[in-house]
């Protein structure tokens, strides 16, 4: 006291500089290994922010951040995924200034990735990366019914899928309300059928002849081909499926051959070799309308109530340096791909060429939710209501007819785009 | 001296409190206060809220503005809303009277003397006590489309040739929830009933029993009419309980397969929480309070009337 009394100045207290994020239990579960066991030293070291590394369910973050933008309180960053930042964009801090360095920097964004970051022209969350969905499929199985190599249409997927179903190998499909493995199916099976949801200018145009045959041909399909239990299915079912051989093949990361392949001694063939061997992936089949691809996006928003938006900003340019990314990177082995174009040429994709077809996925990107109009609050509404989902499985499950459940995913939209 | 005259203040005081508390008016409003305050902050102030939310068109992170009754309109209309109010009458009837009849079954059983009595009787809580998020995982996982254990059984005992769509069917998810409350809430009623049942004077059952009545006489119209309040009661608790479940559903089923087990509950969630339409959200939770309200209303003029006759 005396001390603080003789140089007439309050005691200095070392700031606390503690960033907190929120994300979700990763699929390769090393990932997470490497921001808590990796990231939060070196960033303790590097800049002085502890690292507060919180993760859950990813059906569950939306929650969070609902509770905390309401309450004001809760991480400083969040990640959201596919277009929610434009669900939460007003209690964003702009990131503009990282997007544009790590854009500059690294080849550039994504477009598709802009597209669901920029909310009035600025960026309202950085992305962080991108998990391309393909169809992980058991090449020996898929010989054996003579597709020697991946069908290229839906036509052609179907036939071979009869055949694989009779020899009890069904396709493995989600069609249950989940966040990921369901509507990036659904939604790009519609866009290759000429389906879409709203026009340019936001009228609702579901209620077509492309989606009506769409939805006309998936519930054949899925009777034909599927293992009928996929209605009921969550996001992890088909890699459970899928790892115990209990179906051919499934939309999916690459969080089954990832699994397959850190798991060889447990995850065999029936012929007892290790089972990622018989693993391939290939993209969705194209339809009358060409091959579609929807890839999730997974972003990093620094939250407006923050009390270190400044250190949450900082955390964010440190960890998209390569040298820093790169150790988040390598250990997905590809399964989460990074933001910008550049880390296309990473040393890690010459290393299995298995996982090649993730490398360039992004790319192939062209469309997102509420197509034709912009991947907005209304589209996050329809995609969080699962509307394409829902409509696809209501003619699966024999609840509705084709044309019926199309009609009822027009109401849906109206309503949401229209108020009618 | 000083101290003296300290002691007397506090004795005055003490006394003075005393004189005060004995009139009962002051000591009800004493007694009542922190109930009061914890009912305003905890179930009052939330519940206005959602009122206003549910007039307004308040998103997250976004006040929004008053919208009148535009979120009740826009709730009446959406058939999934349609479907989930279905769902939850469907629901909540169904698993209240299974509740109900194998709770009292349960409490006859019980309420006899057998070896273990006690242990047997304090078993039967299990379901109860275990926190409902991990018992509804764990019957997901028995429900399975894939993996489920029943399934496996019931093929490799010869008796299915296709795995049963325990909850890949919408009918089929249905009756499993209904099936999963059942075997949670059960224990409750059995439990409550049975201390209903041990208020009963065994002497009225001999005396019945002389005059010529059979088992279910006895229990027609000497258990049954003893049991009546009791048995209300339950019921009210049950039927708030189970029309505003929330968590079973969302683990087991998540409201799937397409919407077709969705609970006002669950949707309002959906909507509110994971779309960040609060005022939306808000309206549709809303729906749950009339026929809450009613119901507790009918049952308790009745239990009232029971009381007076």
């Amino acid at each position: 006291m005396a001390g603080i009394l003789a140089a007439h100045r309050a005691p200095v207290f070392a700031q606390a500089n503690t960033v907190h994020i929120l994300r979700w239990n990763d699929f390769v579960p090393a990932a997470d290994k490497v921001l808590r066991e990796v990231f939060a030293p070196e960033v303790q070291k590097a800049l002085g922010i502890k690292l507060n590394v919180e993760t859950v369910n990813a059906n569950d973050i939306p929650a969070r951040a609902t509770s905390s933008i309401q309450s004001g309180n809760g991480p400083d960053i969040i990640m959201l995924l596919n277009n929610y930042p434009h669900l939460y964009s007003s209690a964003a801090v702009d990131v503009s200034a990282i997007a544009d360095e790590v854009g500059k920097a690294q080849g550039g964004i994504y477009d598709a990735n802009a597209q669901l970051n920029r909310v009035g022209g600025k960026w309202v969350s950085m992305p962080w990366s991108v998990v391309p969905a393909l169809i992980v499929y058991r090449k020996s199985w898929f010989d054996e019914v003579g597709a020697k190599t991946f069908p290229k249409t839906w036509q052609e997927y179907h036939e071979v899928g009869k055949k694989l179903k009779a020899a009890k190998r069904p396709i493995g499909q989600t069609l249950g309300n989940t966040f990921g493995d369901a509507p990036t199916f659904t939604y790009p099976f519609l866009w290759s059928y000429g389906g879409q949801e709203v026009d340019a200018k936001g009228k609702v145009v579901i209620d077509s002849k492309g989606t009506v045959d769409s939805v006309r041909f998936m519930a054949q399909f899925w009777k034909d081909a599927h293992d009928e239990g996929g209605l009921a299915w969550d996001d992890s079912n088909n890699n459970r499926a899928f790892l115990s051989g209990d179906i051919s093949a499934s939309l999916n990361g690459a969080s089954i051959y990832v699994a397959a392949l850190n798991g060889a001694d447990k995850f065999k063939t029936e012929k007892g070799a290790p089972l990622h061997t018989d693993c391939l992936h290939a993209p969705l089949p194209a339809g009358p309308s060409g091959a579609h691809a929807y890839h999730t996006a997974f972003n990093h928003m620094v939250m407006k109530y923050s009390k270190n938006a400044k250190g949450a900003i900082e955390f964010l340019r440190w960890a998209h340096r390569k040298e820093n990314y790169e150790k988040w990177f390598t250990v997905q082995k590809g399964f989460a791909v990074g933001p910008t174009k550049s880390w296309e040429d990473h040393a890690m994709w010459k290393q299995d060429p298995v996982m090649a077809p993730f490398r360039t996925a992004p790319q192939a990107q062209k469309r997102l939710m509420g197509y034709a109009g912009q991947p907005n609050q209304k589209a996050a509404e329809a995609w969080n209501k699962y509307i394409v989902t829902v409509m696809y499985a209501q003619a699966c499950s024999g609840k509705m007819k084709p044309e019926e459940s199309v009609k009822w995913a027009a109401g849906e939209l109206g309503k949401i785009y229209t108020g009618t | 001296m000083s101290e003296a005259i300290a002691v007397t203040g506090r004795r005055e005081r003490v006394s003075r409190l005393t004189r005060l508390l004995e009139s009962e008016k002051v000591l009800a409003v004493a007694l009542l206060l922190p109930g009061v305050v914890i009912l305003i902050t905890f179930i009052a102030y939330p519940f206005v809220m959602a009122l206003w939310f549910s007039l307004t068109s308040i998103r997250v992170g976004d006040a929004g503005q008053y919208v009148g009754l535009a979120n009740f309109t826009k709730a009446i209309d959406d058939t999934i809303f349609q479907q989930a109010f279905k769902n939850t009458v469907f629901y909540t009837f169904w698993a209240t009277i299974f509740k109900l009849a194998l709770g009292m079954w349960l409490a006859l059983l019980l309420n006899r003397h057998f070896r273990f009595k006690r242990i047997v009787r304090a078993s039967m809580l299990l379901p109860f006590i275990i926190p409902t998020v991990l018992s509804a995982f764990a019957w997901r996982w028995m429900f399975d489309p894939t993996f489920s254990v029943m399934n496996w059984a019931l093929y490799h005992g010869g008796m299915i040739t296709d795995r049963l769509p325990f909850l890949s069917s919408g009918d089929w998810a249905m009756w499993c929830a209904v099936v999963v409350n059942t075997w949670r809430g059960m224990p409750f009623f059995a439990i409550t009933l049975l201390a209903g049942l041990q208020t009963i004077s065994p002497d009225l059952h001999e005396a019945a029993a002389l005059d010529g009545a059979n088992a279910w006489n006895r229990f027609w119209h000497v258990t049954w009419p003893l049991l009546l309040p009791v048995t209300l009661v339950v019921v009210v608790f049950s039927v708030i309980q189970t029309f505003s479940d929330f968590q079973l559903i969302y683990v087991l089923t998540g409201g799937g397969p397409a919407n077709s087990t969705h609970l006002i509950a669950t949707y309002a969630y959906q909507i509110g929480v994971g779309s960040g339409l609060l005022g939306e959200g808000a309206a549709l939770s809303l729906f749950m309070f009339p026929v809450l309200f009613a119901v507790v209303w009918v049952q308790l003029r009745y239990l009232k009337r029971m009381e007076n006759a």
